[in-house]
């Protein structure tokens, strides 16, 4: 009520927020220092381009899933849209014989219409966000086996039925997660930092963008604003599934065949680089710029444990104690106002 | 939070003197009264149950409280008046351990001490029953099962406890005010008056020496009021001390012993019975109260719309109603009469029963908000943080952003958004009503009631209007925003009309050139200007609801 006090303690509190606002870049730039004195072929631009290589996936997954955030929702199908993307790329080129244009065309629309079908039953039925994108989830997980009795795809392959597959992947397909622009930068990581400027753009510099905070905020000031929030809500998820069915044509095309295996840790990393967004510039919301961020921070401390020759399987903890880390810098500290 | 039984303290999960002892000792310095079982018998009525005196209270640099001295003897109803932003909640909220005062001394029967927390206010005999009456009890659990909800939290209860003795000491508590209530009925399915009457049971059983009362009839119809007097009478006889906080004065005249009128974190007048309460008005408003239509004249401005034969409910009584260009008309009565839902139907939320809305000459049947707010009508709901308002972290939480937020589409039609634009809106409103803050990048949540409030009607005075909405504009906000708000409303009439929900009817005579009644889902003529104020308001609060059935 009476917050007159915020205006003349804001002085006191500022440096204390500046450090919370810059605080995960710099320990960014401390990891980075870090590991190179460790490890000096660290910091050689292979190495960091195959760091970006390696989280460009979560990181246009992450974009997607925090757009759902930032309109109040959660998509937890990322996951398996991106699955059941690699595999309906393989599909479509190994058994069907698509070209690279048609299939990456067939995929995008067919995440697209996972995510109308996510939003439809958030919106229209009411289903909640996590139940509906939840069963969504189960249902491509377990899916995207049935057209191939369960086995990854690849070229000469036995279906189900006993008949031997007639195509193999385009090699078009695969320039798009094997390919390097002048030779140095992979074509992922082009294609996550475009991903991530327009959305960026959309969600921080545009009305539409400003609607999807609102919604998230508030829906009914929204609604009584005389925004359409359903429509927005929607839109939320069509971005969401589309931008996983992109990172899934890239997992695709860089392992070449239809692994049934890919993309099982994507949608934890995805929504974990969300929420360690969430504290990037102390913005306590998803943004943008913190996913990426987020997941370029993961993306460098296991890549840097890696080359000192820490074990795999610490990884998922790894993870764990940034996300909680990220999340007490976000929620907790010096949270009083 | 409060009496709900969530505070944290750890002493205190409910030790009240009914049975086990425990857990009580280490609270108010063991203050707990014997003597007011609820008997039959009244006690003398000079003994003083609470006292407070020089109560300093201050948030930042607003002095909520200001030295304030109350008592409150046994068997008696004390009316604690004023307007808000007098002081009056945060009294009460000291009084039942929510916040620790700065200064001064509250005694309760004889003893002096502190009142840690809503628990040890509670242990030491302070019943609260607010206003909002979901936190009265816990959804989920059986009318019988809260009204025990005390002696089911307590630490030293048993452990094992059967439903049937649940059942038999709920119907004893029950029978403490003669609540009727289906004990199995789960507590998300009562009304507010329900609720209200458990949260009374459950204070009578805990043997609470005084009870306050927190606007208790602003959700009731009049038999569920009457129903509430009756038994605030049986509390009294049998000796409990009454902090009634209204200001409803029909009210306060059917049940008050005294008044006690707070301004300005004081008190500035008590009134014994027979309680004067034109002279108790003026005192709570400083002044005598001063009505915008100051002459009375009848506007023969163009009619900028209108309401024929519409029924809000099937079975309403139907009504018509006439808006004039540069109008101001108020709508007072009842929560629950009806007042709101015609502001929604306006704005397109809901539809009517039967009727017509004509706008500026054509038939008007809005779609929903983006239609109404693209024809010029804009609602200001109740409740402005659920309502309007976005919490700090979300851009465009800013003054600015929200002033913006419905005019986004028509400023920024490429999708680009300027801040320049924003920031310029926002500063000239910042000037023009006077709002307390920074600059227009200020968030929603650093600015009071009555800035939040010159924020969200800058919004919709941002753009050219026909017709105004305003649904309990003034809650929560102090009288100098109030002033402030009231002449933004009167001063920016280009050929608009003004319509303003209130159950207050002060703030309607403050506000309207013309006042009207609704009760019962349909609307009657009240105050036109003549004759004097206080009759008026006399007349509008003689026009409540005889019945309102849910």
């Amino acid at each position: 009520m009476t917050d007159l006090t915020t205006a003349q303690a804001a002085p006191r509190i500022s440096l204390f927020r500046e450090t919370r606002r810059y605080a995960l870049f710099v320990l960014l730039a401390l990891m980075v220092v870090g590991f190179w004195y460790a490890q000096p072929a660290f910091i050689r631009s292979a190495n960091l381009f195959s760091i970006l290589q390696a989280v460009s996936v979560v990181a246009i997954l992450g974009v997607g899933v925090s757009i759902t955030m930032a309109a109040d929702g959660f998509d937890l199908s990322v996951g398996s849209v991106a699955a059941s993307s690699v595999m309906a790329a393989s599909y479509a080129m190994v058994v069907w014989q698509l070209d690279a244009p048609e299939t990456m065309a067939l995929v995008l629309l067919m995440g697209a219409l996972i995510g109308l079908v996510n939003g439809l039953l958030i919106v229209r039925l009411g289903v909640p966000d996590l139940l509906a994108t939840l069963a969504t989830m189960f249902l491509l997980a377990g899916l995207q086996l049935i057209p191939t009795g369960g086995r990854s795809i690849t070229a000469g392959m036995v279906l189900p039925d006993g008949s031997s597959v007639p195509g193999a992947y385009d090699p078009a397909f695969l320039i798009l997660g094997r390919s390097r622009l002048f030779d140095t930068i992979p074509l992922s990581v082009v294609v996550m930092a475009a991903v991530a400027l327009l959305a960026w753009f959309l969600m921080e510099r545009t009305r539409w963008g400003r609607v999807f905070y609102a919604i998230g905020g508030n829906e009914t000031a929204a609604h009584l604003s005389g925004a359409p929030t359903k429509a927005y809500r929607l839109w939320a998820y069509v971005i969401s599934a589309t931008l996983a069915s992109l990172g899934g044509l890239i997992v695709a095309s860089r392992v070449g065949r239809g692994d049934v295996s890919a993309g099982n840790s994507l949608l934890l990393d995805a929504v974990a680089a969300s929420l360690i967004g969430y504290a990037v510039l102390d913005k306590r919301r998803p943004h943008v710029l913190g996913t990426v961020v987020g997941a370029i921070f993961v993306g460098v401390l296991l890549n840097g444990l890696t080359m000192l020759n820490a074990p795999y399987y610490t990884q998922d903890f790894v993870k764990g104690v940034v996300l909680v880390g990220a999340l007490a810098l976000t929620f907790g500290l010096g949270k009083k106002r | 939070m409060g009496d709900d039984g969530s505070d944290p303290a750890p002493s205190a999960c409910f030790a009240f003197p009914t049975g086990a002892e425990g857990g009580r000792q280490n609270l108010f310095l063991n203050l707990h009264p014997t003597q007011l079982k609820p008997s039959p018998l009244p006690l003398a009525i000079s003994a003083i149950a609470v006292s407070v005196t020089g109560i300093e209270k201050s948030f930042g640099p607003t002095r909520a409280l200001a030295g304030a001295d109350l008592a409150v003897a046994a068997g008696e109803v004390v009316a604690l008046m004023g307007a808000n932003g007098a002081g009056k909640s945060t009294l009460v909220k000291i009084l039942s351990g929510t916040h620790a005062p700065d200064a001064g001394t509250i005694t309760l029967n004889g003893k002096t001490g502190t009142l840690a927390s809503p628990s040890a206010a509670k242990a030491a005999g302070i019943a609260t029953v607010h206003q909002a009456t979901d936190q009265a009890g816990a959804a989920g659990l059986t009318v019988a099962e809260n009204l025990l909800l005390d002696e089911l939290c307590r630490p030293s209860g048993r452990f094992l406890v059967s439903a049937r003795s649940i059942r038999r000491r709920a119907r004893e508590i029950a029978a403490l005010i003669d609540l009727d209530l289906p004990l199995d009925l789960d507590f998300v399915d009562l009304r507010p008056a329900e609720r209200q009457l458990i949260a009374i049971a459950r204070a009578v059983a805990a043997k609470a020496s005084v009870l306050i009362l927190d606007e208790p009839t602003s959700s009731l119809s009049t038999t569920e009021a009457d129903r509430l007097f009756a038994i605030i009478r049986r509390l009294r006889a049998a000796g409990m001390a009454i902090l009634y906080i209204s200001h409803r004065l029909g009210d306060l005249a059917a049940i008050a012993d005294r008044a006690v009128v707070m301004r300005g974190g004081r008190i500035v007048g008590a009134f014994a019975k027979p309680i004067d309460f034109p002279a108790a008005v003026a005192a709570m408003i400083g002044r005598t109260l001063e009505a915008a239509a100051h002459d009375g004249k009848i506007s023969t401005a163009p009619i900028v719309a209108s309401i024929r034969g519409a029924r809000l409910v099937p079975g309403a009584k139907p009504f018509d109603l006439e808006l004039r260009s540069g109008e101001v008309v108020a709508i007072t009565g009842t929560l629950g009469s009806g007042k709101t839902r015609l502001l929604r139907a306006l704005f397109g939320l809901e539809t009517l029963a039967e009727g017509d809305f004509v706008l500026d000459g054509q038939p008007w049947l809005s779609s929903g908000p983006a239609r109404s707010i693209k024809n010029g009508v804009f609602m200001v709901a109740e409740d402005r943080w659920q309502s309007s308002l976005l919490p700090p972290e979300v851009p465009g939480a800013s003054i600015a952003g929200t002033i913006a937020l419905p005019h986004l589409k028509r400023w920024f039609p490429s999708g680009l958004l300027r801040a320049a634009r924003e920031r310029k809106v926002g500063s000239e409103a910042i000037s023009r009503l006077g709002i307390k803050a920074r600059g227009p990048d200020d968030t929603l949540d650093e600015l009071s009631g009555g800035n939040q409030q010159k924020v969200v009607l800058a919004r919709w005075q941002a753009a050219p209007c026909r017709l105004l909405l305003l649904d309990e504009p003034f809650q929560g906000v102090d009288v100098g925003a109030r002033a402030d708000l009231i002449a933004a409303i009167r001063g920016s009439q280009s050929g608009s009309a003004t319509l303003i929900a209130t159950s207050d009817t002060e703030e309607a005579l403050e506000v309207a050139d013309r006042i009207l009644v609704m009760r019962n889902h349909s609307l009657y003529e009240a105050g036109d200007g003549h004759g004097s104020l206080t009759d008026q308001v006399d007349k509008v609060e003689s026009e409540r609801p005889e019945t309102f059935d849910d």
